[in-house]
């Protein structure tokens, strides 16, 4: 296992803390009212979208969920347009028509997130058909969750990326809950990625709140998919630090041990620990500049949503056909 | 001109187009072997029974690049795939603002008169076309079903192509050449001047056969094929009922929520139209029910010419609709 250059594990560093800022602006702006509907916090788990994105290039495609966010800033989305659809607003990536549960950037490789649980697993297997198609060594990445791993399109879909070999990466961000439902009540046993056997694929488990054992892991899994033998289930042991959903009063009966015992295996905290370990590699005024940087760009985002108008009514009638 | 079957027509238009596309490529539980023996397994695909999957892997495809071309074999099946239809392929290019197309086509038979029982015969088309985002062909000829297959395969939408199992069989002229044909633009299969008969796929012929037997009553019916659902026509049927005054839609689906009922709904919420009308419209539709496999049941379930020549004359006489 290569470690990742210094240079990389800060630029996975800053992608992490960037997510963590992101979803406590969102957070706060939800409350206020500035964000509508709903908003499903990636906290807690930013090492498995940022490990596993920065084993990408950047045409390799990949698929996200309901909890979209730190995908899309793993992959390379621009804060401002991210930023301007949660507002609503016209100058967003998709124009104000999708919100958190659809923002997408196609330009990126970032086929979207999704409101329906394990909606976007077939649907970015169709883009690891395209890839196999065109023959040029691209990859494509499902994100789900361990609930989605239940459901029959998680099934479906990896059963024809294992018989046709396409060049897929299945990465279950196993955060031991659906909404409230533990895992351990809707599986007989604890991993998910035990059932790669089943399809006749590799199947790996990996903690999740470390980032280069995801990056690692997934380096290995992206080799895999471009050499053209096929699919990986990819499982990262993780946890959601805040409710499902930003909703007032929503329900969280997880323990506040176990909430409290996850908080001290904080992916952030462990790279920050990691490289400051190492002579020379982060220092304590570093990372403060980083962070103060990140605080800038996100402030920067939610001056340009502010300032962006909101969609006009004709607009409704645009994009339901292309012409 | 060409006489093939309405099922030659349809293997035909998807020969052609991959030929001339090689962003197209199908997928299918079977591979239908004229296909597979021209373009071979690549682009002719056996998928696992798993509707769900293979339909969103058309989405994404599509999404990426290719014009992938999906038979569901029946509607039956699309059903299993109700997510990735109605959730994903309809909704997204809409959703993400329109960042890249869809191009998609989705090939499922429809209709009854198969003795195949409840499961097996069904018209949900109107289901679908409650959608947004789904274009939708219901073609009743060999020629149309070619043309308008052939122009959805380069639609850059997700297009739904609804073919009547039981015009499987039936033998028609098809142009020679690149035979395409617009979505939306209906076909006056009949002209005439008393009446209006609107009818779909399997039930143009019935109304044709109607009106023939009509005509040597003295009443001349026009009998006006939408060919597609979506888009509609409506310029096309308004126009018609202006002239006769007289309109029954028939339609091998049940009336509730039926595309029938939309058809009613064109004609009578335009003013100008709304009083040509010197009758209330009629719709002669299957009955509201699971279609039964009994012969004798099935075929009193489904309208027919009888029923449509029955209306027509109740309708002239003025009598009310049953
Ligand atoms: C098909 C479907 N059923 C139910 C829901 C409601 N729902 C939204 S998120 C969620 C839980 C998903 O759990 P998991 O896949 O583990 O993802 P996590 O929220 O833990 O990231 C549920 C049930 C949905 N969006 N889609
Ligand atoms: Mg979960």
């Amino acid at each position: 296992m290569s470690t990742p250059s210094p240079e990389l594990q800060r630029e996975m560093l800053r992608q992490m803390q960037t997510i963590r800022r992101f979803e406590e602006r969102a957070s706060d702006d939800f409350r206020a009212g500035d964000i509508y509907g709903v908003v499903h916090s990636y906290i807690g788990e930013e090492a498995v979208a940022v490990g596993v994105c920065a084993a990408l290039e950047r045409r390799d495609q990949i698929i996200s969920t309901h909890r979209g966010h730190g995908h899309c800033i793993a992959k390379g989305a621009d804060l401002n347009r991210m930023m301007a659809e949660l507002y609503g607003r016209a100058t967003g990536y998709c124009k104000g028509k999708g919100g958190s549960m659809h923002i997408a950037d196609f330009e990126i490789g970032m086929l979207g997130a999704n409101g329906i649980v394990a909606g976007g697993i077939p649907i970015v297997t169709g883009a690891g058909l395209a890839a196999q198609l065109e023959g040029e060594g691209r990859v494509a990445v499902a994100f789900f969750g361990d609930g989605a791993s239940n459901a029959g399109p998680f099934h479906e879909s990896v059963n024809i990326a294992a018989a046709w070999k396409l060049p897929m990466i299945y990465v279950c961000e196993n955060n031991l809950y659906a909404v409230q439902t533990p895992a351990a009540k809707s599986l007989a046993q604890p991993d998910v990625a035990s059932r790669a056997a089943g399809y006749g694929i590799p199947g790996v488990v990996v903690d999740g709140n470390d980032v280069l054992a995801v990056h690692a892991a997934a380096t290995a899994a992206v080799a895999r998919a471009r050499a053209g033998d096929g699919p990986t289930i990819l499982e990262c042991k993780t946890y959601r630090w805040r409710a499902h959903t930003e909703r007032p009063n929503q329900p969280d009966s997880r323990p506040a041990d176990e909430i409290a015992a996850w908080k001290q295996k904080d992916p952030i905290g462990r790279l920050v620990a990691h490289l400051q370990a190492q002579q020379g590699q982060l220092t304590e005024d570093e990372w403060q500049a980083m962070d103060a940087a990140i605080l800038a760009a996100i402030e920067d985002s939610v001056a340009f949503a502010k300032a962006s108008p909101f969609p006009t009514p004709e607009s409704a009638l645009e994009d339901v056909f292309a012409d | 001109m060409r006489e093939i079957t309405y099922e030659q027509a349809g293997t035909e238009a998807i020969l052609e187009e991959m030929r001339r596309d090689p962003r197209t490529f199908h997928l299918a539980t079977d591979a239908p072997p004229p296909l597979l023996a021209e373009f071979g397994p690549q682009r002719v695909r056996a998928t696992p029974i798993a509707e769900s999957a293979l339909t969103g892997i058309a989405v994404g495809a599509a999404g990426s690049g290719f014009r992938p071309i999906v038979n569901w074999s029946q509607v039956t099946f699309a059903f299993v795939a109700m997510d990735q239809i109605v959730n994903q392929a309809a909704k997204i290019h809409y959703m993400f603002g329109g960042q890249v197309t869809f191009p998609m086509v989705f090939r499922a038979q429809v209709g009854g008169g198969t003795r195949r029982a409840a499961q097996h015969s069904q018209s949900p088309y109107s289901m679908f076309m409650n959608v947004a985002g789904l274009k939708i062909l219901l073609p009743s000829t060999p020629a149309d079903l070619k043309g308008l297959l052939k122009t959805a395969v380069r639609d850059d939408n997700p297009v739904i192509s609804f073919e009547s199992g039981r015009l499987g069989g039936l033998v028609g002229p098809v142009p020679d050449g690149d035979h395409t044909i617009p979505l939306g633009k209906a076909d006056v299969k009949r002209a005439g001047t008393d009446v209006t008969i609107v009818a779909f796929a399997w039930l143009v012929h019935e109304a044709l056969a109607a009106a023939e037997a009509l005509a040597a009553e003295g009443i001349s019916a026009e009998v006006v094929d939408p060919r597609t659902l979506v888009p509609f026509d409506v310029d096309a049927v308004r126009a018609s009922v202006r002239k006769t005054g007289h309109l029954l839609v028939a339609d091998e689906a049940g009336p509730t929520a039926g595309a029938s009922a939309e058809v009613a709904a064109l004609v009578t919420e335009d003013p100008e139209t709304f009083a040509a009308l010197r009758a209330p419209v009629r719709r002669v539709c299957a009955l509201q029910v699971p279609i039964p496999y009994s012969p004798g049941l099935e075929d009193h379930v489904f309208p027919d010419r009888r029923k449509i020549a029955d209306g027509v004359r109740a309708m002239l006489s003025g009598a009310r609709a049953a």
